[in-house]
């Protein structure tokens, strides 16, 4: 028998099993382990600042209303995309999102850039009630946000959780937290997460 | 430009992994092309009579591969995927991207350039122009202002005829730039509760035609001129510099009833908005000048043309 030759892998199992992880590994390891090591997704865009505490329970009450769901935060190096959005998203704006919130779904629209673009009160007013603004949404509302008090309970547990993941919150901030979501609802929260959005990366026309 | 790579380790780890992954996969193609001719026996049986036979693969398919290979070389060569060679193709997604703003930025100039060597009342009145301007606007401004322009409560109507940063061309392209904030102080305790607000509210009403009870329109009037003619003047049409609305013109951004006027009498606007938040975000950037200028001729077009 010829070593290595196609009978070789139809009749010795290990062979092919092997032969099989190698070819399937190898795109993985080519595509994902240099991405720890490249500056371009392992650094924060200048000015980058981790999310305050309203921010991050913001950001929590975002992923349990499943806002990810309809809304992407990705906007892609197209034309189409830039004219309406603003500049490209870049991975180091990233750094800090433990998870992203990418999405891969748009039956809204793009809020990478939402930072800025509106006045809080248009938020508060939109998340309530979005058909009041935009007569053609297919937003649900949101009524409830704006009634209940933001969970400062767990802030500092959560921000100690980040910290092991690498984002740089020092013992005050942590120990400050509870105080900044004092008195707040989880419609500040969310707007100021929203207004804080893809901020520090803009393109001048 | 330096490589993106913390340590130039990864640059050769993709490179050579890739061309290993590639000569291992032809070795196999050529190992598994030396079973030529019929099908040999695997010696397995089931059944008692049911053997596997190890066929060679088809020509065909095999030659299939063999161009793919081919394929991925020439693809490795003209386009960036060898760590951090960037191919002879020299192509970047980036680098794609720049060149179509740059085509769009081509093809829109002199069509920019044109309208804006334009009065603004010429433009108002070019076709081309606001059908252009109409598309910014619901794409930009739509939101708030809704795509009708009339707004909605806590929204100015632009349509209204009423400025209350001033109405000239260069107010509203100011406005659009620059974004605008005005403040409505909580007057609630300096007119010493709600029977002033009221008395405040009767006399605002008044100013407008609208109904009130005469009774408190002439002590809401004392208080006015004590509190409020600092920002609204003594004859309450506003001051533009500071966005202080007229209150004689019957527009009420806020709403125009007797429990909405005692809200913000009361209450005030805006006047928590830290530094750098905006009522109406600024533009300057997020629009190039052109795009601006065209809106403030649609915006200006929507009452004076």
């Amino acid at each position: 028998m010829k070593f290595f030759s196609h009978e070789t892998l139809e009749t010795k199992l290990p062979w092919l099993i092997i032969g099989i992880v190698i070819l399937i590994s190898i795109g993985g390891l080519v595509q994902i382990p240099p991405l720890f090591f490249q500056s371009s997704t392992t650094e924060p865009v200048l000015g980058l600042k981790p999310y305050t505490a309203l921010q991050l329970e913001g950001r929590d009450v975002y992923i349990r209303e499943g806002c990810h769901g309809c809304h992407s935060q990705m906007i892609r190096p197209f034309r189409s995309e830039a004219e309406r959005y603003g500049h490209y998203s870049v991975a180091g704006e990233f750094i800090y999102d433990h998870p992203f919130q990418f999405s891969s779904h748009r039956r809204g629209p793009d809020l990478a850039r939402i930072g800025g673009k509106f006045s809080d009160d248009w938020h508060r007013l939109h998340m309530i009630a979005p058909r009041a603004v935009v007569p053609e949404s297919n937003m649900p509302n949101y009524p409830w946000l704006d009634k209940t008090p933001a969970n400062g309970k767990a802030i500092a547990a959560k921000m100690k959780a980040l910290r092991i993941l690498g984002v740089p919150y020092t013992d005050a901030d942590i120990t400050a937290a509870p105080g900044e979501l004092a008195g707040k609802t989880e419609m500040d929260a969310l707007i100021a997460y929203m207004q804080g959005l893809g901020i520090h990366v803009k393109s001048v026309r | 430009m330096m490589s993106d790579f913390t340590s130039n380790f990864w640059n050769l780890y993709i490179a050579i992994a890739t061309v290993v992954a590639l000569v291992f996969t032809a070795w196999i193609l050529l190992a598994a092309g030396k079973d030529k001719g019929k099908a040999s026996d695997t010696t397995h049986v089931w059944d008692g009579d049911l053997t596997e036979l190890n066929h060679p693969l088809p020509n065909w398919w095999r030659w299939l591969f063999w161009v793919l290979l081919i394929f991925s070389a020439g693809y490795l060569i003209y386009y960036p995927g060898l760590g951090s060679f960037k191919g002879i193709g020299n192509w970047s997604s980036t680098g794609q991207f720049d060149k179509e703003m740059a085509a769009l930025e081509a093809q829109t100039r002199p069509m920019y350039e044109r309208f804006m060597a334009m009065g603004v009342e010429e433009l108002a009145a070019n076709r081309q122009a606001m059908g252009t301007a109409e598309r910014i606007f619901q794409n930009t401004c739509a939101r708030c202002h809704g795509s009708d322009a009339r707004g909605f409560i806590g929204f100015p109507n632009l349509r209204s005829g009423a400025w209350n940063w001033g109405g000239d061309p260069a107010d509203i392209e100011q406005s659009i730039a620059e974004g605008r904030t005005g403040i409505m102080l909580p007057m609630g305790d300096a007119l010493g509760g709600e029977p002033g607000i009221k008395a405040v509210v009767a006399y605002m009403r008044s100013l407008s035609g609208l109904d009130h009870e005469e009774g408190l329109m002439t002590q809401g009037e004392a208080l006015f001129e004590e509190n409020c003619v600092a920002c609204h003047g003594m004859d309450a049409k506003g001051m533009k510099d500071i966005g202080a609305p007229d209150l004689t013109d019957n527009v009420w951004v806020e709403g125009g009833t007797e429990r909405a006027m005692m809200k913000i009498v009361e209450f005030g606007h805006n006047s928590d908005l830290a530094d750098g938040d905006f009522a109406m975000p600024p533009h300057k950037g997020v629009l190039s000048k052109g795009q601006m200028y065209l809106l403030t001729a649609y915006v200006w077009g929507l009452t004076s043309k």
